[in-house]
């Protein structure tokens, strides 16, 4: 049986180490669930875990590839609350003055302008690191200090709020999502496009005259693909917007409230969206693109590819000033779904975005790591805190569950890697 | 002769005082393979790591068929059609063969993505001509023998049309067979008119390719023989005394 399975999988060619990620998750949900007499696998706390999960998982993606080329970012808590005060203030006290209050541009002003401070401020302690040979761990612990005293100073301590309205949609309230339809058709695109990209690369791999897997194993793989795409559309559309919300919503929009209440639902909110655009997009730096494979090389051997002519210093600004911009993005979710910027925003988050990475599989000896891993390490880590919150789990004793699973989930990926020479 | 492809004038090179190339002119025509020898730690591999742009020296200069030649970085080499084997094959650990045999220089596709399909099929091409029981190439280079990493470091060094071919130690890890197969290479490769440095311990071998042996001992140049004018006696006591072969003839000795 035992056997069966194994190569039953081993057909599928998925990385069993994806496969162990997943099976962890699912074990973590369902034992939660189980004690909290089902009210963790519920739409609501589903749509909840996928919101507060976004912010750390965008940062997770960046933190791979400065963990792939042997680095470490500990600033990215405090750069976070640092640019969630920059946008804040630029907001609400200096875009209404330019462009006018209420102006449509100002979240988008405040997005771009956030991004480049954001990719400013990591290119310099790319810098720093690369060109001037300062290691990363004190760089990056220099601006844990240096970014949230910057923080202070910028509103001298005090909480930024209201924020722009659409601003706030970025954080996925009840407004800030896709609602029905606009899942239903992302969810259908999505499908159509992962069963698409499935065969094409089969198709392409056969052209060249390599292997390819069974063709069942790729039905199987797409027909997976489809379904959890249009699971998690249908959970989050099974998520109603409390009635009162829902009739501001629609009368907002002069729509007729119909007989018998409104039946608006949530659907897939829009931090989640952002998180899969910049998970893609990321995913395809990582394999398809010259940048990606310098970071792959230059963790897996610093000298070789000095030795090919890669610029592995130039690079590491690179790196820095992504996960600056990618620390930016962040910072606009978490600030949008709190509507307000407090001096706190981000403390601690540098060593959730770390633990993510990490648990999702990241060397932290350099060269291996990969974007889907780092973001489901991100929903293993919030899945636990949400889950022992709810559980009623003390403050105190959370934090030791969060440290161990830590250093197990290392210990296991260690002895796995040993077994499999990978 | 026509002008040298590369001269490598009173180079020197110290690290933290210990001076590991000290005063040392070499030369190389087209079409020939020039052998570097000496002792472990003579300064052979710091030598021709100036030539490959990886190390800065500290004095002397380099000419490139007859003209100055600046070469900082690797990259400056690979401009010049220098292609280079080091002895540690700079191999990424954790890419498979096709990505380390194209590393800094990926095939891309029109929009500018790596097109991994290309190179793999490249990399089968080549591997085929060099190590044909070479099977692993969705492995990552970690996962394979060192004469298989040997290959795979050789198949970049050939691959990308060198002028200038630098082997250090190219066959120290292969098998009876593979090495057959390097020195089969290097004939070719000289025949098409590329200039080689090669570096070896293996006295027998480097008789039987190079037209010229340079030897080195503690940093420094003890002479450059035509292969068919000494013997590998000579050689030896080259290598282990420093001592000028006996029979004084007109031997090359670099201008200092
Ligand atoms: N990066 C470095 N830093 C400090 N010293 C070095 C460095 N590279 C080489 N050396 C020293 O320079 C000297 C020459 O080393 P080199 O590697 O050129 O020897 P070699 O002739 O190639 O020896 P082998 O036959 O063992 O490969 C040695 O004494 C070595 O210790
Ligand atoms: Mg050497």
């Amino acid at each position: 049986m035992a056997r069966g399975l194994k190569s039953f999988f081993r057909q599928l060619q998925i990385d069993t180490r994806l496969l162990g990620m997943v099976g962890a998750l699912v074990v973590l949900w369902i034992l939660f669930d189980l004690v909290t007499g089902g009210r963790f696998l519920t739409p609501r706390n589903l749509f909840n875990l996928s919101v507060q999960t976004a912010s750390v998982a965008v940062m997770a993606t960046g933190m791979v590839f400065v963990i792939v080329t042997r680095h470490i970012d500990l600033s990215v808590g405090s750069l976070l609350g640092l640019l969630g005060m920059i946008m804040g203030t630029l907001q609400l006290n200096i875009l209404p003055d330019i462009v006018g209050s209420g102006h449509w541009s100002i979240w988008i002003i405040t997005c771009l302008v956030g991004i480049a401070v954001g990719a400013l401020v990591g290119a310099f302690q790319g810098w720093l690191i690369g060109y001037l040979a300062i290691p990363a761990f004190i760089v990056t612990l220099g601006g844990l200090l240096v970014w949230r005293g910057a923080a202070w100073w910028v509103t001298s301590g005090q909480t930024v709020a209201p924020l722009d309205p659409t601003f706030k949609l970025l954080g996925g309230g009840a407004e800030g999502t896709l609602g029905a339809t606009g899942s239903w058709i992302l969810a259908i695109i999505a499908a159509v496009v992962a069963v698409v990209l499935i065969f094409l690369s089969r198709r392409r791999k056969s052209t060249h005259g390599f292997a390819v897997k069974p063709l069942w194993a790729e039905y199987v793989l797409a027909g997976v693909s489809v379904a959890v795409i249009l699971g998690f559309a249908f959970v989050m559309n099974s998520y109603p917007i409390p009635e009162r919300a829902a009739i501001r919503m629609m009368e907002a929009r002069g729509e007729v409230i119909p007989e018998g209440g409104p039946t608006l639902v949530h659907g897939i909110a829009i931090p989640v969206v952002i998180l899969l655009v910049i998970a893609i997009a990321m995913t395809v730096v990582a394999r398809r693109t010259r940048f990606g494979r310098y970071v792959f090389a230059t963790g897996g051997n610093p000298d070789a590819a000095e030795l090919s002519g890669i610029n592995t210093k130039f690079l590491t600004v690179k790196i820095f000033a992504l996960m600056g911009a990618l620390t930016a993005v962040a910072s606009v979710i978490a600030s949008a779904r709190l509507g307000a910027v407090g001096n706190d925003l981000g403390t601690l988050d540098e060593l959730r975005v770390i633990a993510a990475a990490v648990i999702g599989g990241t060397a932290l000896s350099g060269g291996i790591g990969t974007i889907y891993g780092a973001i489901i390490g991100a929903l293993i880590m919030q899945s636990l805190q949400s889950g022992m919150a709810m559980v009623g789990v003390d403050a105190p004793l959370q934090s030791i569950v969060v440290g161990v699973v830590l250093v197990l989930a290392v210990f296991i990926d260690i002895v796995y890697r040993k077994r499999t020479g990978g | 002769m026509a002008t040298p492809l590369v001269e490598m004038r009173d180079m020197q090179i110290s690290f933290g005082g210990i001076k590991a190339v000290d005063h040392v002119s070499v030369d190389l025509y087209p079409g020939e393979v020039v052998g570097l020898l000496g002792h472990n730690g003579a300064g052979k591999s710091t030598l021709i790591k100036i030539l490959s742009g990886a190390y800065k020296a500290d004095g002397g200069e380099i000419l490139i068929n007859g003209e100055k030649a600046v070469i900082n970085s690797p990259r400056d080499a690979r401009a010049y059609n220098i292609e280079t084997i080091y002895q540690t094959l700079a191999l990424a650990d954790n890419l498979d063969a096709a990505s380390n045999l194209f590393l800094g220089r990926e095939i891309v596709t029109p929009l500018g993505f790596v097109d991994d399909d290309k190179m793999e099929a490249e990399t089968r091409e080549i591997m085929g001509r060099l190590n044909p029981n070479f099977e692993k190439f969705s492995a990552p280079v970690s996962a394979l023998s060192g004469g298989q990493r040997q290959s795979v470091a050789i198949a970049r060094a050939v691959y990308f049309d060198a002028r200038i071919l630098i082997m250090d130690e190219p066959t120290a890890a292969l098998g009876v067979h593979e090495t057959q197969m390097v020195a089969e290479l290097i004939e070719q490769l000289k025949a098409e008119g590329i200039g080689i440095f090669l570096i070896s311990h293996d006295i027998q071998d480097v008789f039987k390719l190079c037209d010229r042996v340079s030897v080195m001992k503690n940093g420094q140049l003890v002479g450059t023989e035509r292969v068919e004018d000494v013997t590998e006696d000579d050689v030896l006591g080259m290598i282990i005394l420093g001592k000028q072969p006996d029979k004084n003839r007109k031997t090359e000795e670099p201008a200092t």
